[in-house]
Formats: structure tokens, sequence, C-alpha cells
């Protein structure tokens, strides 16, 4: 820089509060690029799509104006410190320990985005290693990657190694997947030429007979979600058995793993990639996203895991230390025939993600989990006790479980909405025979006399 | 350093005759390039392979390539131990860094294949 660009229009800045460039150093830079006016580089965008007149926008405010005006706009958002919270459907009202992002939100975590110079931020690589280790903890398999987007995105990656491991082209789907997951698998997969075929279910549950109908010589893998869309637990280790049979893989989703504290892992029946949501861990809602995409598989697919991977070594002198590692699989060095198209990752959800699962250790996320499943179970019990609202599928469920409900569920929610309760996902949208279900989800978040005022407010609507 | 009784590819592939089959791997030149090779990843005996297109892949501390099928054919063996020791392409490319074993559809396909001489002259090396 110039000593002239230093030298700061005082005047011209104090006009432009949120804009840091002063009038001599855009005429600057017109002046560089050989142009008169701003006006003139839009000069190649036709008269007939301009707008012709400047945005119709309100006189600045001062500061303490503008923030008064922030939080008038911020307190017409309804959100889960306020309300009752019934809702899931993958997206989950855990509580969040305030150790968490207390520790997260520390300067020199909070600025970093996936590592450029990887290997200058030891800390930022130590905290991936502890949360892939953590994650292969919690799901039995041998390696994790640092993260990817989210859930949907990393269920579509795992679909696309299970054609790249396999040299198989189809990928089996059961309909118990989340139907947004479904949505993401197919805009990410049809340009890959894998074709998405989808497994109905029945009670709530992945139809493994049709399952077994479907399997072929093309067929790379078998997604299945645990617990599902419905809350419900799936056979994987028989939907598994019949995936391998057929040569192929078996992808189980997972929206919520804190089911994990509760729940045989994937691993252990027999899982060869577990994706899925890692928003549960330490996440805050954050209205659907920043989310965390998990991606763990077998130590033998590793060269096929998409995305970042840390991998822990020593330097020179022996001490200790973390790398970017297999970076060889990537974007920059792969360029078309990478694993992925993914290179970077949600960093900081999953440092939140470890300093969580460590804070609770394994007996309180045990403990957490077990909490759950109970609140769920007992709500489960008083709303089905309501005449006219009754269970829609008999298999056992973890914290979200489908109501039949005696008038429709938008109806219910719009009811429920002015007494400061967010009432649980009607399933009609996604699933058409399903237009009077209601998926409802129970957190450790929620207290007894939550859950008797939900039942309380139900009993008077039927 | 490259020897007078194989044919080689553009893409750096050697082939040998053996009867009826051909063997494949890479040339000194292309190990070289790579540097330390880490991870060699071939298909599954049975597989068929085509002229010039990708059958596997291999990889090295610094790279990641393509390896191209010098004739069409089926595989009928695969070098398996390139699994736990895949520094022999390294050492010695022609012998046990060996990686497939082909059953060619049309043995007469290797004429297509470049001659040590020309193939020196590919790489800017002299005979």
């Amino acid at each position: 820089m110039t000593a002239r660009s230093k030298s700061v229009d005082v005047a011209v800045r104090a006009q432009h509060k949120y804009i840091p460039a002063t009038e001599s150093e855009r005429e600057e830079m017109l002046k560089t690029v050989g142009v008169s006016s701003v006006e003139e580089l839009f000069a190649d965008i036709p008269a007939a799509v301009r707008l012709g007149r400047p945005l119709q926008l309100p006189p600045a405010l001062s500061e303490p104006e503008l923030m008064a005006h922030m939080r008038t706009l911020a307190e017409a958002n309804l959100h889960n410190d306020r309300a009752v919270c019934f809702l899931g459907a993958g997206a989950y009202d855990h509580y969040v320990p305030s150790v968490v992002w207390h520790l997260a939100g520390r300067g020199e975590f909070l600025t970093a985005y996936t590592p450029y110079q990887a290997e200058l931020m030891q800390g930022e690589l130590q905290a991936g290693y502890e949360y892939q280790s953590m994650l292969c903890a919690l799901t039995a398999m041998d390696v994790a990657n640092a993260s990817m987007y989210d859930g949907a995105s990393a269920t579509a990656e795992a679909a696309v190694m299970a054609k790249d491991l396999t040299h198989r082209d189809e990928v089996l789907i059961s309909t118990a997947v989340h139907p947004e997951y479904r949505q993401v698998l197919h805009t990410y997969t049809a340009p890959l030429g894998i074709h998405l075929r989808e497994v109905p279910y029945r009670n709530g549950i992945t139809d493994l007979g049709a399952l077994a109908q479907m399997l072929s010589p093309r067929t790379a893998g078998v997604l299945i979600q645990h617990p599902n869309f419905f809350g419900a637990l799936e056979d994987g280790a028989a939907a598994a058995d019949l995936a391998h049979r057929a040569g192929g893989l078996l992808m189980c989703a997972v929206a919520d793993p804190l089911s994990l504290g509760v729940l045989n892992p994937p691993g252990a029946w027999g899982a060869d990639i577990v994706c899925g949501e890692g928003q549960p861990l330490g996440g805050h809602l954050n209205f659907g996203g920043p989310y965390l995409g998990m991606l763990a598989t077998r130590q033998e697919f590793i060269r096929r895991i998409p995305g970042r991977l840390v991998g822990a070594t020593v330097d020179t002198d022996g001490r200790r230390g973390f790398v970017l590692t297999l970076q060889t699989r990537e974007q920059h060095i792969r360029r078309e025939k990478a694993s992925s198209n993914i290179c970077t990752n949600e960093a900081l959800l999953a440092l939140a993600a470890a300093i969580y699962m460590a804070a609770l250790g394994k007996s309180g996320f045990q403990k957490v989990s077990e909490l759950n499943v109970r609140k769920a179970a007992y709500a489960k019990e008083v709303i089905t006790a309501i005449p006219g609202f009754r269970l829609a599928f008999d298999s056992p469920t973890f914290h979200e479980f489908v109501v039949r409900t005696p008038l429709p569920p938008e109806e219910i929610n719009r009811r429920l909405l002015p007494r400061g309760i967010l009432g649980g996902a009607p399933l009609g949208r996604w699933y058409p025979d399903l237009s009077d279900a209601w998926l409802l989800c129970v957190t450790e978040q929620r207290t007894r006399a939550q859950i008797d005022e939900l039942a309380a407010q139900l009993e008077k609507m039927r | 350093m490259y020897p007078k009784d194989l044919r080689y590819s553009s893409e750096h592939e050697w082939a040998r005759s053996e009867g009826d089959r051909v063997r494949v791997g890479i040339t000194k030149f292309a190990a070289d390039r790579l540097t330390d090779v880490v991870f060699v990843e071939l298909p599954a005996p049975g597989t068929k392979v085509q002229y010039m297109q990708p059958f596997g892949v291999v990889e090295s501390v610094k790279a990641v390539s393509d390896l191209y099928a010098p004739v069409t054919g089926t595989v009928v063996e695969v070098n398996t131990t390139l699994k736990e020791t895949p520094e022999v392409v390294n050492t010695d490319p022609y012998g046990k860094g060996w990686m497939i074993l082909v059953q060619p559809d049309n043995p007469k396909e290797m004429d297509q294949l470049m001659p040590v001489d020309k193939y020196l002259a590919v790489i800017g090396e002299k005979a």
C-alpha cells in the first residue's frame, strides 16, 4: 500500500460507517481499471434488467437506533429458549452446556475457517483429531473425517462412496430415511450416474422383504436411517446382512447421535458407512444451519472417504503433532477424480461437538440419552391415553414417535402456538398417506410438567 | 532402465507378452516422477479392461494418477503383494512391481504400443 491510500478521508468515511472504501480510494480504483465512473462498470448489463432508480431504503440509523431496530426484529422470532419444543424431524433441541460455546467461541477457534496453512494451526487440528476419535468411539467405526456440511450432504457423500467402492451404480434407500436427506441425495447423485430406488416402509420401519426383492448385482449399497425418520428403530443387522449378501454396502444415517448413548453402534451390527447429523452434539438449532455432517467408515475404505482427514504424527524431534492426511484423495490434487467436491468442513461445529462429548463423558452421554428415551416414553403414554390420539406404528422408538391425530396436525400446531408450544412435524407434507400423522420429539429438555401441559391442551382439542 | 522386450504406452505403462497373456506395470520414468508410491488400487480378477481406459489408481506421497490399460481384455491375475509393499513399484517396476495380468481380446493390439526406442524419445532419454 502506498502512503496515499493510508491517509483516510475521515469526513467521507464518517458518512459511510459500514463501507470502508473512501471516495478518493474509489476514484483511485476506477482510474486504475480505466473507467470514469462506477456506472460505467455496469455498462454490459442490459438496460431492460436494470432497476433504474436508487434502492428504496429507509434513512440511515445511528448505532443505538439500529441496535433497537434489530432487537425488535429478533424478538419477532419464536425460538426454543422461549417456546416449549416438541419438534424434531432432523433438528434437535438438546441442552447445550455453557462450557461448549464458552470454549468454542474463543478467538483462537472462532476465526478459524478450514485451515489453509493447516499445520500451522496445531490446536485446530488437534480438535479435529479428537472430534474424529470420539465419533469413531461413538459409532464403532475405524475412521471418521473432520466433518462435512450437514447430515443430508454427508448422507449423499456416503452414497457416492458406495458407488466408488463397489463399482456398482444403484443405491437402495429406505423411505423411512429423512425425506429432505433423500431429496438432497437425488440432487447430488443423479449427475454422477447413481440410480436411486426407494424401499417402502411397513409399520414405521424399512420393509426388509421388499428390500430383499430389490437387491441385485447392480446394488452398490443400502441406505437406512437408525433411528429412522419416524423415530423407530430399524433392524440394522438384518438390513446389513441382506446388503452384504448381495455384494453391497450398508450405509446408516444417524439424525441424532445422542441415540448412540443407548443403542448398539452401527459399526457393531455391520454398517460399512455411518453418516448423519451432528448438530445435536453441542450445536444450537441455528434456524436450520450451520449444521455438522458426520461421516465415518471402516479402515479398508479410508481412501474413498471424502473431505478433510486429520492424522496424528511426530515431528523431526519426535514430538506429537497433527497433519491433514491422505490429501491425495482431495480435489486440489486429484481434480475431477477426487473422492468428493468437498475440501472444506464445519470445523467450528466439529469442535463444539468434541467439547460437548468430552464435557458429558461416557457416563454423562449415556445418562442424557436415557433421559431422552424415558421422557419420550412418558409422553407417548400420556398422549396416546387421550381418546382419538393413537400410535401410528408399534415399532420401538428413541425420542421421536408418530401419533395419528383426530384433527389435522397442522391445526393442532396452530392452536398450540399461542400457548408457547411448538408442536410436532405434520407428516402429510412428505407422506400423503400420513396426512393425519404427527411426528413428536421429546428430548431431555422437556419436563414432566411441560409434557402434562401438552397432553392437557390436546385433551381440550378432541 | 527400459527393457527392450517390453512395449510402452503414452501413459507410461509397460506391457510384456507372456504366452498368450500380457503383464502390465508402470515404467521407471512414471515411478520416478510419482516419487514414493504408497498405494495401488487394482481391479478384481475377471474385470474387463479397455485399451487406454483407466483400470486402477496409483498413489504416491505427492500425487494420484490413473493407470491405463495398454490392451483390451480380461484381468486374470492381480499383484496382491502391492497392498502390503507398494514401494516395489519404485524399486522394481518391471519385476515385483507388476500390476495386472491380462488375457487380451486381440493380441495384435500390442502392436499399437511403442517399442523401447520410440518410448525413450517420448520421455526425452537416450537409448
